[in-house]
Parts: structure tokens; C-alpha cells; sequence
């Protein structure tokens, strides 16, 4: 799923100073299963900007409200009426949500309530781990199912490089070392042998680096 | 082309022949300075220039900006000094990279030390934005197939003169999986990697294992390899060594030994102090070389001193490894 990181209220506080009425727009998908942005950090979020201008004077019309996704048409179209009532929008969604209303709000000003930090998933109960960086080329058949991209610090394609100590990364003490994960897993698939295959220097134009990137679906066109 | 004892020559650089023409090679390294001031390369230049065959010019080592190697580089040339060029995957792009490369061999460098580079967090820009669109493998590959196929790495032809270096890497037997480390030379040598340089070296009886293993996978007719060294400067450095360097492995006894070499010397004394360190520092350095020299596979040595370059001619001395050999032009 897309992780993302409530931004510190101050911050938030200070992009929606010069607004009236703002709608915090929670998203029900990801961000809340990551709770950074679903209906419960929507409401704490709006609760927590009542309280902060009311200390200042300023205005409290401060409401919250959740849709499932802010990145489907579908879900987005019927708060119509509920986004005009207001003057800004803090939406909690990911970048993509974030995007989506403001897309289709052309006239009303939609701000990040979240960093939208990365693909991942929870590890465990309160630690969410990236896993993938959606360079558009999988390889997870060749390595194990570890994905060297997205966890090793310098992607690299044959690694382990000459930093890895104890199975960890020397970027970070606490992260395992990608490819000794690979290693790992290769020797409990018995093949390891695909260790000693070279792999060729990666293509990244089918990652962010070719340009913005689009599918199209002639099946599921209308 | 070929050397003193009939070994084809494929670059003909300094390194490369007297690599083939079987002497125990000598390589030191320079860091360039943090500023753009070329007389630092001049008197570093002139410690390193009768002690070593060839130099390596770091390429903005641990992440911290420093003069670029090609520059440095040329001005070894003008030196009369044989540059080994480093080049990194985290700052440039295989645009970048094959672009220096064309013009470094115009400025006349013919040896390449490809690297897969210090992450940035390491350096003095965390918040850079890294590369890494190659690896050293990769890396290797490419510098392999411009000399050898005269292609780009897109594999377009390189009309005219393609740029030709005799090509180097680096090892870490001390890294994790220690299993693996023979079998990640296997692949650069596969890649098409002809001389490697070793992390320090201090615990000798692993890398003895280490090249016991090279050997068992073939690879010491395939590949010239350089065990690195270095002298450490204090007490201080040996135990950051041993537990604050990722990858370095310091055995106990040198800490003694870096501990008992100040022993009766006060506090006080500084200037003392030091010196019996550095002492104590080059002996050790010159005793590890002359324990790697003895083991089989072992082509030559890769001093490592940056920032202490003026210690290179004494370890190199009383390692009993000069005058260093000379090559007719």
C-alpha cells in the first residue's frame, strides 16, 4: 500500500492561515490503513486545528469528512456540493488524491495534509517498511522476491557491495542489506547460482526517469 | 604490443606492463584537495612519486566534494606520475561517465578504477541526489565493451578512437556474505575486470583465506590482484577502525600494539606521542605488506594513506620494495 506521514500541524496550520472555512478530507483507503490519513486522523486533524486557532482568535469553521478514495473519480465527484461550501480543502489522501481534487476542483485550493512517503507495508504492529519502488521492470523473479531497487540504498543490480556487515547496510545499521537478503533467500530456494549471473545494466525508462508514465487499456475503455 | 615477458599488451600503460611483465606493482593514492588549489597535488605529487608505480586519484571519496579526479589526474601526467582514474556510479549517470571517459583517455589517462561509490550520507551533502544508474559491474562492463566492441553502452559504434583503459576494481574481503566475496570477483572479472585493489588489509590470515578461495575458483591467472594497506596514525584511529568502518577488520593485537607503543610516554607530550605512533603505524603497515606479499595470487600492493601521504616513501622503504623499477617510454 502507499504509506504517508501526517505533516506536523504547525505546517498545516500555517498553509490554511488565510482561510475561513476549511475541509479536512480524509481518504479511506491506504492512508487509513496506515493511519495517517483515514477518517480518524481526519477528524483528530480538524479537532486539532479548531483548538489551535481558537487559541489565536481566528476562525473555527473547521469541518472533516472521509471519502473511500480521492483517487477515483467515482468517489470524488459526489463531495461537489460540500467542497464549494468551504474555502480550502486539507486533503489526507496520498499525492495522487491530492491531485485528483485539485484536478477536479479547479478553483478551490487543495493542500497536503500528509507526506506521501513510499510503497510499503506494515512489518509489524506500528513499523511500515518500503518494499517497492515501481520502476516499471520487475525483476523480484531474479532476486528472490527481495527487491533491490527499493532497499538497497544505491539500487544496485549486483550487489552486495563491500558495505554490508552482519547482513546490515552501512547507510543504516538497522536496515538489512538488501542483497544479503537476496543471498539469503536464494540459498533456502536453492538458487544461488543466480548470484553468479551478471545482471545488465538496468533499463529506467520504463521508471520515473522515462517521463510520466501511462497505460493504456483498450478493453476497459468506454 | 606486448611486455617484457611476451604478455600481449592491451593498453600499454605503466601499470599494465609491469603487472605482466611480472614485478610486485606498487600503487599509492592520492586524495585531492576540498578546494581548487593545485599545489596541494604538487607536494602530495612529490611524496608519492618514487614510492609508487602509479597513483589512484580518489573520486570525490566518501562523498565529500573534492577537485574532480580527471583534473587531478592530468596533473599527474604533467608530473610524470601514472594516474589511476577512480570513477563512481553515485554522481554521474552512463551519459556522464562514457562522456569522461572520452575525455580522459584524450588527456592521456589509460587506467580506470570503476567503483560503485560511498552512499552520500557518508559525505558533506546528505541531501544529495544519487545516481546509481550503473554498478561497478555494470561499470565495468561498459569500459570493457568501449575498448574491446568500440560500442557505447547503447551499443552504437564509437566512430574513431575508442577510449582504451586498462581496467580496475576494487574487493572487500572482510564485507558480508564472506562466502560470497570470491564469487562477486568471479563476476567482475566476467564483467571484464583486469586488476583489483583490496579494502585494507589487516587481518591477514582471512584474507589468506580469501585468496586461497580466488584461487580454488580459478581466478588468480584471470585477474591481477592488489592487497590493500594502509598505517594507521594513533590509537585513536586503530579502534575507530575496528569498530566504527563498515567492512574493516582489526584484530586486537594492533590495538595492543598502537596502546603499548606510547607506554612511558606522559601524557604531556604530545609531539611524542605522536611520532611513536606513527611509528608504530608504518612498521605495522610494512610488516602486513611483507605477510601479503608471500601469499600466492598476490600481484603487488595499493597503499593507502590519504591525508598522510607523507608516510607512503618510509613504509614503502622498510618494506624493502625500493628503488621501484623502471620502464622505458
Amino acid at each position: 500500500m502507499i504509506i504517508a506521514q501526517r505533516k506536523p500541524l504547525e505546517e498545516i496550520k500555517e498553509m490554511v492561515a488565510s482561510y475561513e472555512k476549511v475541509l479536512v478530507l480524509g481518504c479511506g483507503t491506504c492512508v487509513a490503513v496506515c493511519f495517517a490519513g483515514g477518517e480518524k486522523e481526519a477528524k483528530l486533524l480538524a479537532s486539532e486545528l479548531r483548538m489551535a486557532r481558537q487559541m489565536e482568535g481566528k476562525s473555527t469553521q473547521i469541518i472533516d469528512h472521509t471519502i473511500q478514495r480521492q483517487c477515483e473519480w467515482e468517489f470524488i465527484d459526489p463531495i461537489k456540493e460540500l467542497v464549494a461550501s468551504v474555502d480550502a480543502v486539507v486533503s489526507t489522501a496520498c499525492g495522487i488524491g491530492v491531485q485528483g481534487m485539485a484536478e477536479r476542483f479547479e478553483d478551490k485550493p487543495i493542500f497536503p495534509g500528509v507526506n506521501t512517503t513510499f510503497l510499503g507495508m506494515p512489518v509489524q504492529p506500528g513499523e511500515f517498511v518500503e518494499r517497492c519502488q515501481a520502476c516499471g521492470d520487475c525483476i523480484l523473479d531474479l532476486t528472490g522476491g527481495v527487491c533491490p531497487v527499493a532497499r538497497c540504498a544505491k539500487s544496485l543490480m549486483n550487489g552486495p557491495c563491500g558495505g554490508s556487515q552482519n547482513g546490515k547496510c552501512e547507510v543504516n545499521p538497522e536496515t538489512p542489506c538488501a542483497w544479503q537478503l537476496i543471498y539469503d533467500r536464494l540459498a533456502k530456494l536453492g538458487q544461488l547460482e543466480r548470484m553468479m549471473e551478471i545482471m545488465p545494466a538496468k533499463n529506467w525508462s520504463t521508471s520515473r526517469d522515462g517521463g510520466l508514465r501511462k497505460i493504456i487499456r483498450e478493453d476497459l475503455k468506454l | 604490443m606486448s611486455g617484457d615477458n611476451g604478455k600481449e599488451l592491451v593498453v600499454g600503460s605503466k601499470l599494465e606492463r609491469l603487472l605482466k611483465a611480472g614485478h610486485f606493482v606498487v600503487t599509492g593514492e592520492l586524495g585531492p584537495p576540498q578546494n581548487a588549489d593545485r599545489s596541494v597535488i604538487e607536494k602530495k605529487a612529490g611524496y608519492l612519486r618514487d614510492a609508487v608505480d602509479a597513483v589512484n586519484i580518489t573520486d570525490n571519496q566518501t562523498a565529500v566534494v573534492r577537485m574532480c579526479s580527471m583534473a587531478v589526474a592530468k596533473m599527474l601526467i604533467d608530473l610524470g606520475i601514472e594516474p589511476i582514474m577512480q570513477m563512481t556510479c553515485r554522481d554521474r549517470n552512463r551519459i556522464a561517465i562514457q562522456s569522461d571517459l572520452l575525455g580522459a583517455y584524450a588527456l592521456g589517462v589509460r587506467n580506470l578504477l570503476c567503483l560503485t561509490g560511498d552512499h552520500q550520507s557518508f559525505g558533506n551533502h546528505p541531501q544529495a541526489k544519487n545516481v546509481h544508474d550503473l554498478d561497478s559491474i555494470t561499470l565495468i562492463q561498459m569500459v570493457r565493451q568501449m575498448r574491446d566492441a568500440k560500442k557505447f553502452q547503447c551499443g552504437e559504434e564509437i566512430k574513431g578512437q575508442e577510449p582504451r583503459f586498462f581496467i580496475g576494481g576494487a574487493i572487500n574481503p572482510f564485507a558480508d556474505p564472506f562466502d560470497f566475496r570470491p564469487f562477486r570477483l568471479a563476476k567482475k572479472v566476467k564483467a571484464g575486470v583486469e586488476f583489483v585493489q583490496s579494502q585494507l588489509i589487516f587481518n591477514v590470515p582471512k584474507f589468506r583465506e580469501y585468496m586461497k578461495r580466488c584461487g580454488d575458483l580459478g581466478l588468480l591467472d584471470k585477474v591481477y590482484i592488489l592487497a590493500g594497506v594502509g598505517p594507521i596514525k594513533s590509537l585513536a584511529a586503530a579502534r575507530y577502525m575496528a569498530t566504527s568502518v563498515p567492512g574493516m577488520d582489526v584484530p586486537q593485537e594492533y590495538i595492543d600494539r598502537m596502546a603499548n607503543a606510547v607506554k612511558g610516554i606522559p601524557q604531556e607530550d604530545k609531539k611524542a606521542r605522536r611520532e611513536a605512533w606513527e611509528r608504530e603505524g608504518i612498521k605495522i603497515c610494512a610488516e602486513i605488506i611483507q605477510q601479503v606479499k608471500e601469499i600466492p595470487g598476490v600481484a603487488g600492493v595499493h597503499i593507502m594513506a590519504i591525508e598522510w601521504e607523507s608516510a607512503v616513501p618510509e613504509i614503502v622503504k622498510e618494506a624493502g620494495l625500493l628503488p621501484r623499477p623502471k620502464l622505458e617510454a
